[in-house]
């Protein structure tokens, strides 16, 4: 397991696509370090030849009927958009 | 004295109801009223809708009516106002998630429990407070403000959903629906002298429940007593084509389970897992489950020690496997279809960094950022697969005590409600917290909290029964078991 000292919480900030204040860093720096210090206990278990669990009740090929119903209207898909006009969502330019 | 309307069992109600001696509309008055009085104090709700609460107890005592001439068999939840926890859809109304992100969001459609409570007959209340995204174990998460718990105003309700349990411990609801990732039902019951039961894992759908952890989360009812929280489970239960992890079983008649159960005069094999009963265990709490065990004993049942050799790995286990899922669901929340939106974005990544920054609390940053580095390039098979695995132990261990036991006994939580602010600053402390909820989520299992207690302090102390998988009834009848021994559920919180 790696160390807990590899966490770059500004690489796994980024990619988790939250800014960060200086505060914040110093304070989450601080308690994930005691988290992964923590789970650093996971080490002592022997896992050699065990599956991964990723559902307790693993269901698969889980099929549906094909048939059309109702969704949700264009009204009420929109109507939580922070900014909507002509029945789409505005979003800040995406291309140049 | 009888109880006042607002502290009556679900029982209790329908029969007067049934009888004509009281209207759907005059309870709901009574909720209304109480929380009111109380809720300033206890702050259980996020919010309520008294117009629409009134128009559907009035609907209720309508179809009573219609019924009544008709004769034809009443539903098993009708005119019982039931809270929400503020994850669980409920359309047209408000669905925050006790979070920044979602304070103006409207539902716009019913989860399935939602629409099974109504077929049921139920008045669905108000929006009750929680740790953020469900993500706590005190509701001090909560972006909106603390839930007190009713037993003494200083100390937390126990979380995630300690709206839900504050509610229905001060009687602003006759019972209430949460959910359960790592023992959000169960903590605070235990905290709050409720009946608390999280399901197992695909017998209760999570459509239209905001998404924490996707293979842990369940939702669960709040009930005054084992048989309420029976009839509840009853209503919401089942398959549903909306959510694929639910699975196809026929959901049985609970409280007639529990009927037959008690009959058949079962002698019950008990596991009491030595794991659980180790440092850091409240010694007050320790002794009243003690005592439970000991009239469990005096009925006939056998007490067996079992072991759950990888307990205390569950917490580590956890804290990976739920934050690893709560990133990947948490993606959703960019400020572009829904939810709050950054008015200082200069372009669109721009957008996700701040909308996110502005739009979460602490501890939900937190576990996106911890649940983002599990799984990130380079660290997910030290972290993520390797959870995994432990939770297939975890699980293995569960399934191995199983063959010896009928079902499991502990502590629900270590401690009693702790002091506002004690744990707020120091998350590992927080986690701990939940070290004997969390095993039976990572293993699919249905657990209940029942009250078995007070400290000398006068502070409730909760007594966990872990099931089988898929067998609530047998589950419930244990519970129900012991719950006819004593009086705990009884008492009301002097409000």
């Amino acid at each position: 397991m790696p160390k807990p000292e590899d966490f770059n919480l500004d690489h796994v900030s980024n990619l988790a696509r939250i800014t960060l204040t200086a505060e914040e860093k110093e304070r989450f720096a601080s308690q994930l370090g005691d988290v992964l210090a923590y789970i650093a206990q996971l080490n002592e278990v022997n896992v050699e030849g065990i599956e991964p669990t990723a559902h307790a009740f693993p269901v698969v090929n889980v099929w549906a009927e094909d048939v059309p119903e109702a969704g949700l209207s264009v009204e009420d898909a929109l109507r939580n958009a922070p900014e909507r006009r002509d029945n789409m969502f505005v979003v800040p330019k995406v291309v140049e | 004295m009888p109880d006042l309307l607002f502290n009556s069992t679900i029982a209790d109600l329908s029969q007067r109801m049934g009888r004509g001696e009281l209207s759907s509309v005059e309870l709901m008055g009574s909720v209304i009223a109480r929380t009111k009085a109380v809720d300033g104090r206890v702050r259980a709700f996020n919010s309520f809708d008294e117009g629409d609460a009134l128009a559907q107890a009035r609907a209720s005592d309508e179809r009573r009516a219609r019924a009544g001439a008709g004769g034809s068999q009443s539903r098993p939840l009708e005119g019982i106002p039931i809270g929400m926890k503020d994850v669980i859809s409920v359309s047209g109304q408000p669905l925050t998630a006790s979070s920044r992100m979602l304070a103006h969001f409207v539902s716009p459609y019913d989860a399935t429990v939602t629409r099974r409570l109504r077929e049921a007959g139920a008045i669905c209340w108000g929006r009750l407070n929680l740790d953020e995204f469900a993500m706590g174990s005190s509701t001090e998460n909560s972006a909106f403000g603390v839930t007190s718990n009713p037993w003494d105003l200083e100390r937390v309700p126990g979380g995630s959903s300690g709206g839900s349990a504050a509610a229905v411990a001060a009687g602003e609801a006759i019972a209430s629906l949460g959910s359960d990732t790592g023992g959000s039902i169960r903590q605070p019951a235990a905290l709050c002298n409720l009946v608390g039961l999280k399901p197992s894992y695909g017998r209760v759908s999570r459509y239209g429940l905001i998404a924490f952890a996707s293979s842990l989360d369940q939702i669960g009812p709040f009930a005054r007593s084992v048989g309420d929280a029976a009839t509840v489970l009853g209503a919401i239960s089942g398959h549903d084509p909306k959510d694929s992890t639910s699975l196809r079983m026929d959901v049985p008649d609970y409280n007639r389970g529990i009927a037959e159960l008690a009959r058949s005069g079962r002698k019950w094999r008990l596991g009491i897992p030595k794991e659980y009963f180790g440092e850091g265990l409240d010694p007050e709490v320790g002794a009243a489950v003690q005592g439970a065990i000991d009239e469990y004993r005096r009925m006939g049942c056998e007490i067996r020690e079992v072991s759950l050799p990888h307990t205390k790995y569950a917490v580590g286990a956890y804290y990976i496997i739920a934050t690893a899922e709560c990133s990947s669901n948490l993606a959703r929340f960019d400020g572009v279809r829904y939810g709050h939106r950054s008015k200082d974005a200069t372009d669109a990544l721009d957008l996700y960094f701040k909308s996110r920054a502005e739009g979460f609390g602490p501890e939900v940053k937190r576990r996106i950022i911890l649940g983002t580095y599990v799984l990130s390039s380079g660290y997910y098979d030290a972290y993520y697969l390797r959870a995994q695995k432990v939770r297939t132990l975890i699980r293995r261990d569960f399934l191995e005590a199983y063959k010896e036991v009928d079902a499991i006994v502990t502590p629900t939580s270590p401690t009693p409600a702790f002091r506002k602010g004690e744990k707020a600053a120091d998350p590992l402390a927080m986690y701990l917290n939940d070290i004997y909820t969390i095993g039976v989520n990572l293993a699919g299992l249905p657990g209940i909290s029942i009250p078995c207690g007070f400290t000398r302090g006068g502070l409730p102390i909760g007594l966990q029964v872990i099931g089988q998988p898929f067998k609530e009834t047998e589950l419930l009848a244990v519970a129900d078991a012991y719950e006819r021994t004593n009086d705990w559920r009884t008492r009301h919180p002097p409000l």
